[in-house]
């Protein structure tokens, strides 16, 4: 039984424990703010991996959910009392409309083959940008607006510890449902839809149930990423936004769910450190350079990613020699 | 003895490429009845097109007296239609254990005595339970894919070249398991190993660049030298 135990979970409820108390012992203001942000990143970035990692859906307007909870709250918390009520009504309303989009953006586009789909959900995401940046009178286009947020969120502590039991919340609820018969399906037509249609199963309500699914915790994650800024402006939906889920999947573990925590946490120390190297050396200005060349190595070196790697490495490890294979094949068949 | 299944003049594209050209067979129920030809002949993408992967243009298939000809692959694997493919369609990041479940339709008395079954004729499957589909060796996934199909109560099952790059000794192995399926389900087998699609064959259709020339019994066919050349290069 214990050979075949799934760590991951372990690791994650013992790096919780480590993180709550972290505050407590460094009281760094710009270290609990940099790791609050890695929280809700790594909330977006495995709704990503729901979709890339499981289902075989490369997206490249999976910002247009994010954007969609990120403007749901900010609107909301704009024009109403900032209080815990509408806050959560901001968040479930965000939900909600990511679910009927993403729902209907599948529904159009999932039957498509997959460049095709990742280039419709582009312009999607587009569109949503040009909206936000056009209507104004609600957006405030690229200028964006700033809005209250009730006091338990103004607590950076506070704040912290609710993203943190959000994102180890996220985590169970996405390996719960992984795990499921409905998780192997999701794996089955990432690997070969046809032969999981083959076998009976209409793949387009699985996409689709998985594109919900992650278009919903994607909205969740734009809900606090605004909360934790006080601001929005049309840049939550920009290709940026969606590139960087997708680095930080694919540089923590494609269909692994601890790989793009990792990732997260990855992107988001990289980003800082560039930025504060940025001060003294110019070269450091542009470090979204150096994002992208080690987008091109971890494509090139690493493709299954930091946990996909190690996962591969302890497999190899555990697999039967060649040797042994043929000689089982051998006594079996003979 | 009834007609299962009926393809009847069959034409289908693949891209540009007009492959089928006019298939035509009949598959009586209780029968295996075997697809030969030369590679490239239209035999995989004969097996495809009844399963809506490669949908036809133009003909018609009937299952069971029903048209089946523009259904969802879904929908005819439902109507009791199994596909074991060439290429063996494992899950390699499914164990052996979900790669039987993802399959299993129903979960009844019946289903779990198949499964009884079917780890008793491949004791490979269970010794490699937990293991990855894609850590299995050539004739564990080919086994796999067989057991995957024969798990549920399929009345047809479309058997795609089961002993391609086999080993001779796993080749009879699964040349058994097919005999054992025999009993309770109509077979169709695209083989290129002549020797097991005459050990296992009631009835041969040779298909030819796009289009069926012949049919017959199997054991006439192990009799005519000069068909066996022409369309099989068997010498």
């Amino acid at each position: 039984m214990l050979k075949h135990f799934n760590k991951s979970p372990v690791w994650v409820l013992i790096s919780s424990a480590a993180l709550i108390l972290l505050p407590f012992v460094n009281d760094s203001r710009s270290l609990m703010i940099m790791i609050t942000q890695i929280f809700i990143l790594a909330i977006f970035a495995m709704s990503y991996d729901l979709l890339l990692g499981y289902t075989g859906i490369v997206s490249f307007g999976h910002a247009m959910f994010f954007g969609i909870g990120a403007y749901s709250t900010g609107v909301l918390l704009s024009r109403f009392e900032p209080t815990m009520l509408w806050l959560l009504v901001s968040i479930a309303v965000g939900m909600v409309v990511a679910a009927i989009v993403s729902y209907f953006v599948g529904l159009l586009t999932l039957r498509l083959s997959n460049h095709f789909y990742a280039m419709l959900t582009l312009a999607l995401a587009g569109l949503f940008l040009v909206v936000a940046e056009k209507w104004r009178s609600l957006t405030l286009g690229n200028d964006g607006f700033t809005f209250r947020v009730p006091d338990v969120m103004r607590d950076r502590l506070s704040f912290y510890l609710i993203c943190l039991i959000l994102m180890v919340a996220v985590f169970f609820f996405l390996m719960r449902l992984t795990n499921s018969p409905m998780g192997k399906v999701l794996l089955a037509v990432r690997e070969n839809e046809a032969r999981t249609q083959s076998l009976g199963f209409k793949t387009i309500h699985y996409k689709l149930i998985s594109s919900v699914v992650a278009g919903v915790i994607a909205s969740l994650s734009g809900s606090l990423y605004v909360l934790s800024l006080r601001f929005v402006n049309t840049s939550v939906f920009a290709l940026d936004v969606t590139l960087d889920a997708l680095l930080m999947t694919i540089l923590g573990g494609v269909g692994t769910l601890i790989g793009p925590i990792i990732g997260a946490a990855i992107i988001e120390v990289s980003h800082h450190w560039l930025s504060e190297l940025g001060k003294s050396y110019v070269i450091f200005e542009r470090w979204i350079i150096f994002f992208g060349i080690l987008y091109i190595l971890a494509v090139m070196f690493f493709p299954k990613g930091i946990v996909g790697t190690v996962k591969e490495i302890r497999w190899k490890k555990k697999r039967p020699s060649k040797v042994e294979t043929n000689n089982k094949n051998k006594r079996i068949a003979g | 003895m009834t007609t299962l299944l009926e393809v009847n003049e069959i034409q289908t594209y693949i891209g540009q490429y007009h492959i089928l050209q006019g298939v035509s067979f009949q598959v009586r129920k209780g029968e295996v009845t075997v697809l030969l030809g030369r590679n490239g002949a239209g035999k995989t993408t004969s097996l495809r097109s009844i399963m809506g992967l490669n949908p036809i243009s133009d003909g018609q298939i009937t299952y069971n007296g029903k048209d089946i000809s523009k259904l969802a692959t879904y929908h005819i694997a439902n109507r009791g239609i199994g596909f074991v493919p060439e290429d063996q369609g494992i899950f390699g990041e499914l164990t052996v254990e979900e790669n039987m479940k993802i399959a299993m339709q129903k979960q009844d008395e019946e289903t779990l005595a198949r499964m009884d079954k079917i780890l008793t004729l491949f004791p490979d499957l269970k010794t490699y339970w937990k293991k990855q589909g894609g850590y299995l060796s050539g004739g564990q996934k080919q086994m796999l894919s067989i057991a995957r199909a024969y798990l549920n109560k399929n009345e047809l099952l479309l058997i795609d070249e089961p002993s391609k790059g086999l080993a001779p000794i796993v080749v009879e192995k699964v040349m058994e398991s097919i005999m054992e399926m025999k009993d309770e389900t109509t077979i169709v087998l695209v083989e290129q190993n002549f020797r097991m699609a005459l050990g296992v064959g009631d009835t041969y259709y040779i298909i030819d660049d796009g289009r069926s020339v012949g049919t017959g019994n199997m054991k006439e066919l192990a009799e005519n030298e000069e068909l066996k050349r022409k369309y099989l290069g068997i010498a």
